[in-house]
Protein backbone atom coordinates (compact mmCIF):
# COMPACT_ATOMS: atom_id res chain seq x y z
CA UNK A 1 0.00 0.00 0.00
CA UNK A 2 1.57 3.40 -0.85
CA UNK A 3 0.55 6.35 1.89
CA UNK A 4 -0.66 9.76 0.29
CA UNK A 5 -0.33 12.44 2.41
CA UNK A 6 -2.96 14.34 2.57
CA UNK A 7 -2.03 17.73 4.32
CA UNK A 8 -4.68 19.83 2.82
CA UNK A 9 -3.23 20.85 -0.71
CA UNK A 10 -3.83 20.01 -3.64
CA UNK A 11 -5.46 17.92 -6.56
CA UNK A 12 -5.07 14.70 -4.44
CA UNK A 13 -7.44 12.34 -6.14
CA UNK A 14 -5.65 12.89 -9.37
CA UNK A 15 -2.67 11.89 -7.92
CA UNK A 16 -4.20 8.96 -6.18
CA UNK A 17 -6.18 7.74 -9.93
CA UNK A 18 -2.57 7.85 -11.61
CA UNK A 19 -0.90 5.76 -8.19
CA UNK A 20 -3.64 3.38 -8.83
CA UNK A 21 -3.52 3.14 -12.80
CA UNK A 22 0.41 2.45 -11.77
CA UNK A 23 -0.78 -0.62 -10.39
CA UNK A 24 -0.50 0.68 -6.97
CA UNK A 25 -2.83 0.42 -3.76
CA UNK A 26 -3.45 4.10 -2.66
CA UNK A 27 -4.24 5.29 0.90
CA UNK A 28 -4.35 8.78 1.87
CA UNK A 29 -3.63 9.05 5.19
CA UNK A 30 -3.72 12.45 7.46
CA UNK A 31 -2.14 11.29 10.51
CA UNK A 32 1.66 10.10 11.27
CA UNK A 33 0.55 7.33 13.33
CA UNK A 34 -0.99 5.78 9.62
CA UNK A 35 1.84 4.94 7.65
CA UNK A 36 3.26 2.28 9.64
CA UNK A 37 1.62 -0.03 7.52
CA UNK A 38 2.68 1.82 4.10
CA UNK A 39 5.37 -0.04 1.52
CA UNK A 40 6.09 3.70 0.00
CA UNK A 41 4.57 7.17 0.54
CA UNK A 42 3.72 10.25 -1.21
CA UNK A 43 3.76 13.42 0.08
CA UNK A 44 1.66 15.53 -3.07
CA UNK A 45 1.41 18.97 -3.29
CA UNK A 46 0.66 22.75 -4.93
CA UNK A 47 0.82 26.26 -3.43
CA UNK A 48 2.79 28.22 -1.26
CA UNK A 49 5.45 26.77 0.67
CA UNK A 50 3.88 28.05 3.69
CA UNK A 51 1.09 25.37 3.24
CA UNK A 52 4.14 23.12 4.70
CA UNK A 53 4.55 24.28 7.73
CA UNK A 54 1.63 21.83 9.39
CA UNK A 55 3.54 19.10 8.70
CA UNK A 56 5.43 19.63 12.38
CA UNK A 57 7.47 17.86 14.16
CA UNK A 58 5.71 14.23 14.83
CA UNK A 59 5.66 14.37 10.71
CA UNK A 60 9.30 15.51 10.05
CA UNK A 61 10.73 12.56 12.64
CA UNK A 62 8.57 9.93 10.89
CA UNK A 63 8.88 10.68 7.50
CA UNK A 64 12.71 10.61 8.36
CA UNK A 65 12.02 7.64 9.61
CA UNK A 66 10.91 5.70 6.84
CA UNK A 67 13.26 6.92 4.67
CA UNK A 68 16.49 6.15 7.02
CA UNK A 69 14.46 2.61 7.15
CA UNK A 70 14.83 2.36 3.21
CA UNK A 71 11.19 3.02 2.17
CA UNK A 72 10.71 4.32 -1.14
CA UNK A 73 9.66 8.14 -0.48
CA UNK A 74 8.22 10.28 -3.60
CA UNK A 75 7.53 14.12 -3.27
CA UNK A 76 5.96 16.19 -6.14
CA UNK A 77 6.21 19.37 -6.48
CA UNK A 78 5.25 21.35 -3.13
CA UNK A 79 6.04 18.07 -1.47
CA UNK A 80 9.93 17.81 -3.31
CA UNK A 81 10.32 21.57 -2.51
CA UNK A 82 9.80 20.45 0.85
CA UNK A 83 12.30 17.80 1.22
CA UNK A 84 14.78 20.49 0.58
CA UNK A 85 16.72 21.94 3.31
CA UNK A 86 13.81 25.15 2.79
CA UNK A 87 12.63 28.27 0.15
CA UNK A 88 12.89 31.46 -0.65
CA UNK A 89 8.84 31.33 -0.77
CA UNK A 90 9.01 30.75 3.02
CA UNK A 91 12.53 31.73 4.30
CA UNK A 92 11.07 31.37 8.01
CA UNK A 93 10.21 27.95 7.41
CA UNK A 94 12.54 24.61 7.38
CA UNK A 95 12.09 21.92 5.06
CA UNK A 96 13.29 18.42 5.42
CA UNK A 97 16.74 18.36 4.59
CA UNK A 98 16.79 14.98 2.82
CA UNK A 99 18.18 17.00 -0.01
CA UNK A 100 20.53 19.44 0.51
CA UNK A 101 20.61 22.74 -0.97
CA UNK A 102 17.22 25.60 -0.86
CA UNK A 103 14.70 26.16 -3.55
CA UNK A 104 14.81 29.71 -5.29
CA UNK A 105 11.99 31.74 -7.46
CA UNK A 106 12.84 31.09 -11.41
CA UNK A 107 14.75 33.72 -13.16
CA UNK A 108 12.24 33.87 -16.21
CA UNK A 109 10.12 36.43 -17.51
CA UNK A 110 6.95 34.43 -17.63
CA UNK A 111 6.83 33.21 -13.63
CA UNK A 112 4.58 30.72 -13.02
CA UNK A 113 6.07 28.23 -15.33
CA UNK A 114 3.12 26.48 -16.83
CA UNK A 115 2.77 24.02 -19.60
CA UNK A 116 4.56 21.31 -20.86
CA UNK A 117 8.61 21.02 -20.52
CA UNK A 118 11.33 18.77 -21.28
CA UNK A 119 13.39 16.06 -18.99
CA UNK A 120 17.22 15.72 -19.56
CA UNK A 121 18.39 13.15 -17.90
CA UNK A 122 21.53 14.11 -15.38
CA UNK A 123 21.93 10.84 -13.68
CA UNK A 124 21.14 7.07 -13.53
CA UNK A 125 17.90 5.92 -12.18
CA UNK A 126 15.33 2.92 -12.47
CA UNK A 127 12.85 5.93 -12.08
CA UNK A 128 13.50 7.17 -15.93
CA UNK A 129 13.22 3.51 -17.12
CA UNK A 130 11.83 3.65 -20.90
CA UNK A 131 11.63 7.73 -20.59
CA UNK A 132 13.66 9.37 -23.55
CA UNK A 133 15.71 12.22 -22.98
CA UNK A 134 13.74 15.48 -23.81
CA UNK A 135 10.53 13.94 -22.86
CA UNK A 136 7.76 15.96 -22.32
CA UNK A 137 6.22 16.37 -18.56
CA UNK A 138 3.76 18.87 -17.14
CA UNK A 139 4.74 21.99 -14.51
CA UNK A 140 3.12 24.35 -12.79
CA UNK A 141 5.33 26.21 -10.32
CA UNK A 142 6.82 29.64 -9.49
CA UNK A 143 10.18 28.39 -7.22
CA UNK A 144 12.49 25.31 -8.18
CA UNK A 145 15.48 23.89 -6.56
CA UNK A 146 19.12 23.52 -7.22
CA UNK A 147 21.16 21.36 -9.49
CA UNK A 148 23.30 19.73 -7.14
CA UNK A 149 25.11 16.02 -7.18
CA UNK A 150 21.25 14.94 -6.24
CA UNK A 151 19.79 15.90 -9.82
CA UNK A 152 18.83 12.77 -11.74
CA UNK A 153 17.17 15.27 -14.69
CA UNK A 154 17.20 18.97 -15.45
CA UNK A 155 14.61 21.60 -16.79
CA UNK A 156 15.38 24.35 -18.63
CA UNK A 157 13.18 27.34 -17.98
CA UNK A 158 15.09 30.87 -17.94
CA UNK A 159 17.89 28.68 -16.46
CA UNK A 160 17.83 25.35 -15.58
CA UNK A 161 16.68 23.21 -12.34
CA UNK A 162 16.21 20.02 -10.90
CA UNK A 163 13.33 18.42 -12.43
CA UNK A 164 14.07 15.35 -10.96
CA UNK A 165 16.18 14.39 -7.76
CA UNK A 166 16.60 11.31 -5.67
CA UNK A 167 19.25 9.68 -3.70
CA UNK A 168 18.66 6.01 -2.18
CA UNK A 169 14.73 5.75 -2.14
CA UNK A 170 13.94 9.05 -1.86
CA UNK A 171 12.87 10.78 -4.96
CA UNK A 172 11.35 14.01 -5.84
CA UNK A 173 9.94 15.40 -8.84
CA UNK A 174 8.94 19.33 -9.53
CA UNK A 175 6.74 18.06 -12.22
CA UNK A 176 2.99 16.69 -12.20
CA UNK A 177 3.88 13.12 -13.12
CA UNK A 178 -0.04 12.59 -12.34
CA UNK A 179 -0.77 15.29 -15.12
CA UNK A 180 1.60 14.39 -17.63
CA UNK A 181 0.51 11.98 -19.98
CA UNK A 182 2.32 8.37 -20.89
CA UNK A 183 5.02 9.91 -19.81
CA UNK A 184 3.90 10.50 -16.12
CA UNK A 185 1.84 7.20 -15.99
CA UNK A 186 5.21 5.06 -16.98
CA UNK A 187 7.56 7.55 -14.12
CA UNK A 188 4.75 5.92 -11.14
CA UNK A 189 5.27 2.88 -12.55
CA UNK A 190 8.69 2.91 -12.41
CA UNK A 191 8.73 4.26 -8.82
CA UNK A 192 6.13 1.78 -8.07
CA UNK A 193 8.41 -0.85 -9.31
CA UNK A 194 10.99 0.19 -6.54
CA UNK A 195 8.72 -0.79 -3.83
CA UNK A 196 10.20 -4.09 -1.94
CA UNK A 197 7.85 -6.75 -2.43
CA UNK A 198 6.90 -8.33 1.49
CA UNK B 1 12.34 24.43 -23.89
CA UNK B 2 8.58 24.65 -22.99
CA UNK B 3 6.30 24.15 -25.47
CA UNK B 4 3.16 26.03 -26.65
CA UNK B 5 -0.13 24.52 -25.32
CA UNK B 6 -2.54 23.48 -27.65
CA UNK B 7 -5.87 23.20 -25.07
CA UNK B 8 -9.19 21.62 -26.23
CA UNK B 9 -12.28 22.79 -25.10
CA UNK B 10 -15.42 20.55 -24.38
CA UNK B 11 -18.64 23.15 -24.43
CA UNK B 12 -20.71 21.10 -21.81
CA UNK B 13 -24.52 21.84 -21.55
CA UNK B 14 -26.88 19.57 -18.96
CA UNK B 15 -23.74 16.48 -19.35
CA UNK B 16 -23.69 16.74 -23.08
CA UNK B 17 -21.24 18.40 -25.23
CA UNK B 18 -23.14 20.84 -27.04
CA UNK B 19 -20.99 22.56 -29.82
CA UNK B 20 -19.51 21.06 -32.96
CA UNK B 21 -19.54 17.65 -32.29
CA UNK B 22 -19.17 15.30 -35.66
CA UNK B 23 -17.87 11.75 -34.22
CA UNK B 24 -19.39 9.16 -35.65
CA UNK B 25 -16.45 6.88 -34.49
CA UNK B 26 -17.52 7.48 -30.87
CA UNK B 27 -19.60 5.48 -29.43
CA UNK B 28 -21.74 8.09 -27.54
CA UNK B 29 -21.22 10.92 -29.72
CA UNK B 30 -21.82 14.21 -27.26
CA UNK B 31 -20.07 12.66 -24.28
CA UNK B 32 -17.81 14.48 -22.67
CA UNK B 33 -15.62 11.65 -21.10
CA UNK B 34 -15.25 10.24 -24.29
CA UNK B 35 -13.99 13.24 -26.17
CA UNK B 36 -11.90 14.16 -23.62
CA UNK B 37 -10.42 10.85 -23.51
CA UNK B 38 -9.97 10.99 -27.21
CA UNK B 39 -8.38 14.82 -27.24
CA UNK B 40 -6.26 13.03 -24.87
CA UNK B 41 -5.38 10.44 -27.15
CA UNK B 42 -4.55 12.77 -30.06
CA UNK B 43 -1.91 14.86 -27.93
CA UNK B 44 -4.15 17.46 -26.60
CA UNK B 45 -2.33 19.33 -23.99
CA UNK B 46 -5.23 20.24 -21.68
CA UNK B 47 -8.59 20.09 -21.46
CA UNK B 48 -10.90 23.09 -20.53
CA UNK B 49 -14.49 22.10 -19.82
CA UNK B 50 -16.74 24.99 -20.01
CA UNK B 51 -20.16 24.76 -18.77
CA UNK B 52 -23.34 26.43 -20.91
CA UNK B 53 -25.91 24.93 -18.61
CA UNK B 54 -28.62 27.25 -18.39
CA UNK B 55 -30.56 25.22 -15.69
CA UNK B 56 -29.80 24.66 -11.82
CA UNK B 57 -30.30 21.16 -13.20
CA UNK B 58 -27.76 20.83 -15.90
CA UNK B 59 -25.53 22.50 -13.47
CA UNK B 60 -26.13 20.10 -10.90
CA UNK B 61 -24.98 17.54 -13.49
CA UNK B 62 -21.49 19.42 -13.85
CA UNK B 63 -19.78 17.68 -10.52
CA UNK B 64 -20.71 14.60 -12.40
CA UNK B 65 -19.53 15.64 -16.18
CA UNK B 66 -16.05 16.72 -14.13
CA UNK B 67 -15.71 13.61 -12.37
CA UNK B 68 -16.40 11.58 -15.40
CA UNK B 69 -13.68 13.65 -17.55
CA UNK B 70 -10.92 13.36 -14.82
CA UNK B 71 -10.90 10.01 -14.57
CA UNK B 72 -10.53 9.52 -18.58
CA UNK B 73 -7.66 11.96 -18.73
CA UNK B 74 -4.35 12.19 -17.19
CA UNK B 75 -3.51 15.87 -18.39
CA UNK B 76 -4.52 19.07 -16.58
CA UNK B 77 -8.17 19.67 -16.50
CA UNK B 78 -9.74 23.55 -16.15
CA UNK B 79 -13.04 24.04 -15.33
CA UNK B 80 -15.29 27.00 -16.16
CA UNK B 81 -18.68 28.88 -17.19
CA UNK B 82 -20.81 29.71 -14.63
CA UNK B 83 -18.75 30.36 -11.37
CA UNK B 84 -20.28 32.31 -9.39
CA UNK B 85 -18.56 32.72 -6.38
CA UNK B 86 -16.47 30.51 -4.23
CA UNK B 87 -18.97 27.32 -3.45
CA UNK B 88 -19.36 26.65 -6.99
CA UNK B 89 -15.19 26.92 -7.56
CA UNK B 90 -15.02 24.84 -4.30
CA UNK B 91 -17.81 22.10 -5.78
CA UNK B 92 -15.46 22.40 -9.25
CA UNK B 93 -12.20 21.14 -7.68
CA UNK B 94 -13.85 18.60 -5.02
CA UNK B 95 -15.02 16.72 -8.45
CA UNK B 96 -11.24 16.75 -9.82
CA UNK B 97 -10.64 19.97 -11.36
CA UNK B 98 -6.89 21.05 -11.49
CA UNK B 99 -8.03 24.69 -12.33
CA UNK B 100 -10.94 26.51 -12.33
CA UNK B 101 -11.51 29.58 -14.66
CA UNK B 102 -13.51 32.30 -13.34
CA UNK B 103 -14.80 35.34 -15.41
CA UNK B 104 -17.86 37.69 -14.53
CA UNK B 105 -17.77 37.01 -10.63
CA UNK B 106 -14.41 37.83 -11.09
CA UNK B 107 -15.41 41.66 -12.43
CA UNK B 108 -18.33 41.79 -9.92
CA UNK B 109 -16.09 40.61 -6.81
CA UNK B 110 -12.36 40.51 -7.54
CA UNK B 111 -11.44 39.48 -3.68
CA UNK B 112 -12.84 36.02 -4.93
CA UNK B 113 -9.38 35.58 -7.32
CA UNK B 114 -7.05 35.78 -3.90
CA UNK B 115 -10.08 33.94 -1.37
CA UNK B 116 -9.12 31.22 -4.33
CA UNK B 117 -5.89 32.19 -5.16
CA UNK B 118 -4.61 31.71 -1.16
CA UNK B 119 -6.72 28.44 -0.56
CA UNK B 120 -5.76 26.42 -3.96
CA UNK B 121 -3.10 28.55 -4.79
CA UNK B 122 -2.35 30.59 -8.15
CA UNK B 123 -1.70 27.97 -10.43
CA UNK B 124 -5.21 26.77 -9.72
CA UNK B 125 -7.43 30.27 -10.66
CA UNK B 126 -7.48 31.35 -14.15
CA UNK B 127 -9.45 34.63 -14.75
CA UNK B 128 -11.22 34.28 -18.08
CA UNK B 129 -11.41 37.82 -19.64
CA UNK B 130 -13.68 38.62 -22.30
CA UNK B 131 -12.62 41.50 -24.42
CA UNK B 132 -14.45 43.58 -27.35
CA UNK B 133 -12.68 45.75 -29.34
CA UNK B 134 -13.79 49.77 -28.62
CA UNK B 135 -15.86 51.04 -31.28
CA UNK B 136 -13.79 53.15 -34.05
CA UNK B 137 -13.83 56.66 -33.69
CA UNK B 138 -14.31 56.85 -29.54
CA UNK B 139 -11.95 59.17 -28.13
CA UNK B 140 -12.81 58.00 -24.48
CA UNK B 141 -12.62 54.49 -23.62
CA UNK B 142 -10.28 52.09 -22.88
CA UNK B 143 -7.06 53.10 -23.69
CA UNK B 144 -5.71 49.75 -24.99
CA UNK B 145 -8.66 49.53 -27.29
CA UNK B 146 -10.45 46.59 -25.40
CA UNK B 147 -12.81 46.73 -23.67
CA UNK B 148 -13.60 43.37 -20.66
CA UNK B 149 -17.32 42.36 -21.36
CA UNK B 150 -19.64 40.04 -18.90
CA UNK B 151 -21.98 38.06 -19.36
CA UNK B 152 -21.30 35.71 -22.33
CA UNK B 153 -20.73 39.06 -23.96
CA UNK B 154 -23.88 40.97 -23.57
CA UNK B 155 -22.74 43.01 -20.53
CA UNK B 156 -19.98 46.09 -21.55
CA UNK B 157 -18.43 46.59 -18.29
CA UNK B 158 -16.38 49.83 -19.31
CA UNK B 159 -12.94 48.83 -18.24
CA UNK B 160 -9.80 48.49 -20.24
CA UNK B 161 -9.34 44.87 -20.60
CA UNK B 162 -5.43 45.18 -19.98
CA UNK B 163 -6.15 47.19 -17.12
CA UNK B 164 -8.37 44.41 -15.80
CA UNK B 165 -5.61 41.37 -16.81
CA UNK B 166 -3.25 43.12 -14.51
CA UNK B 167 -5.42 43.62 -11.82
CA UNK B 168 -6.15 40.28 -12.18
CA UNK B 169 -2.87 39.00 -11.95
CA UNK B 170 -2.00 41.47 -8.70
CA UNK B 171 -5.16 39.86 -7.40
CA UNK B 172 -3.47 36.31 -7.59
CA UNK B 173 -4.45 35.01 -10.85
CA UNK B 174 -2.43 32.65 -12.14
CA UNK B 175 -3.32 32.13 -15.58
CA UNK B 176 -5.30 34.42 -18.28
CA UNK B 177 -7.84 33.41 -20.81
CA UNK B 178 -8.10 35.85 -22.99
CA UNK B 179 -11.32 35.83 -25.19
CA UNK B 180 -11.95 38.12 -28.12
CA UNK B 181 -15.40 38.24 -28.49
CA UNK B 182 -15.20 39.72 -31.87
CA UNK B 183 -13.41 36.55 -33.52
CA UNK B 184 -15.49 33.90 -31.36
CA UNK B 185 -17.29 31.77 -33.61
CA UNK B 186 -16.00 33.28 -36.94
CA UNK B 187 -12.49 31.32 -38.21
CA UNK B 188 -11.44 34.30 -38.84
CA UNK B 189 -8.41 34.01 -36.62
CA UNK B 190 -7.69 34.72 -32.96
CA UNK B 191 -7.29 38.46 -32.59
CA UNK B 192 -3.54 38.82 -32.32
CA UNK B 193 -3.67 42.52 -31.00
CA UNK B 194 -5.00 41.40 -28.29
CA UNK B 195 -3.83 38.50 -26.79
CA UNK B 196 -0.42 40.47 -27.63
CA UNK B 197 -1.21 43.44 -25.54
CA UNK B 198 -2.67 41.28 -22.66
CA UNK B 199 0.79 38.93 -23.14
CA UNK B 200 3.17 42.20 -22.49
CA UNK B 201 1.41 43.58 -19.44
CA UNK B 202 1.05 40.75 -17.57
CA UNK B 203 4.00 38.20 -16.27
CA UNK B 204 2.07 35.29 -16.50
CA UNK B 205 0.54 32.77 -19.28
CA UNK B 206 -1.90 33.72 -21.45
CA UNK B 207 -4.40 31.46 -23.69
CA UNK B 208 -5.62 32.50 -26.23
CA UNK B 209 -9.33 32.64 -27.58
CA UNK B 210 -11.65 33.01 -30.14
CA UNK B 211 -11.33 32.84 -33.76
CA UNK B 212 -9.28 29.69 -34.32
CA UNK B 213 -10.00 28.48 -38.15
CA UNK B 214 -7.04 27.37 -39.82
CA UNK B 215 -3.46 25.62 -38.08
CA UNK B 216 -2.15 28.97 -39.80
CA UNK B 217 -4.01 31.16 -37.14
CA UNK B 218 -2.13 29.13 -34.33
CA UNK B 219 0.77 30.01 -35.86
CA UNK B 220 -0.10 33.39 -35.75
CA UNK B 221 -1.38 33.40 -31.76
CA UNK B 222 2.03 32.15 -30.93
CA UNK B 223 4.35 34.39 -32.89
CA UNK B 224 2.45 37.74 -33.36
CA UNK B 225 -0.04 37.05 -30.59
CA UNK B 226 2.69 36.22 -28.15
CA UNK B 227 0.84 33.82 -26.37
CA UNK B 228 1.29 30.53 -24.56
CA UNK B 229 -1.14 28.77 -25.40
CA UNK B 230 -4.27 28.48 -27.54
CA UNK B 231 -7.92 27.18 -26.59
CA UNK B 232 -10.31 25.77 -29.38
CA UNK B 233 -13.36 23.90 -30.04
CA UNK B 234 -14.90 22.94 -33.00
CA UNK B 235 -11.92 23.54 -35.28
CA UNK B 236 -10.39 19.83 -33.11
CA UNK B 237 -13.58 18.70 -34.62
CA UNK B 238 -12.66 18.61 -38.35
CA UNK B 239 -10.88 15.13 -38.90
CA UNK B 240 -9.56 12.20 -36.93
CA UNK B 241 -6.20 13.91 -36.71
CA UNK B 242 -6.52 17.19 -36.84
CA UNK B 243 -4.92 17.93 -33.15
CA UNK B 244 -1.88 15.43 -34.05
CA UNK B 245 -1.76 17.13 -37.23
CA UNK B 246 -1.66 20.68 -36.14
CA UNK B 247 1.19 20.29 -33.93
CA UNK B 248 2.94 18.71 -36.92
CA UNK B 249 2.85 21.57 -38.87
CA UNK B 250 3.56 24.53 -35.79
CA UNK B 251 6.62 21.92 -34.80
CA UNK B 252 7.77 22.67 -38.83
CA UNK B 253 7.10 26.29 -38.24
CA UNK B 254 9.65 26.04 -35.36
CA UNK B 255 7.14 26.70 -32.30
CA UNK B 256 8.05 24.14 -29.93
CA UNK B 257 5.02 22.36 -29.20
CA UNK B 258 4.80 18.70 -26.88
CA UNK B 259 4.92 15.92 -29.67
CA UNK B 260 3.48 12.35 -28.48
CA UNK B 261 6.33 10.51 -27.05
CA UNK B 262 5.42 6.72 -28.73
CA UNK B 263 3.46 7.63 -31.65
Amino acid sequence: MIAVLDYGVGNLQSVEKALGAAGAEVRRVTEPGEIDRAAAIVVPGVGHFRATAVLGLEWRTALRAFAAGGGPLLGICLGMQWFFEGSEEAPELEGLGLFAGRCARLAAPRVPHVGWNSLEPRGDSRLLDGIAPGSQVYFTHSFAAPITDTCIAATEYGSPFASLSARGNVAGAQFHPEKSGDVGLRFLRNFVSTIPRS
Amino acid sequence: MLSRRLIACLDVRDGSVVKGVRFEQLRHAGDPAALARRYNDEGADEIVVLDVSATIEGRRALADTIRAVAREVFIPLAVGGGIRGRSDAVAVFDAGADKVCVNTAAVEDPSLITALAERYGSQAVVVAIDAKRSRAGLTTGPSSGFEAVVRSGREPTGRDAVEWAREAVERGAGELLVTSMDRDGTREGFDCDLTAAVAEAVPIPVIASGGAGQPEHFADVFTLGRADAALAASIFHYSERSLADLKTFLGSRGIPVRQHPWR
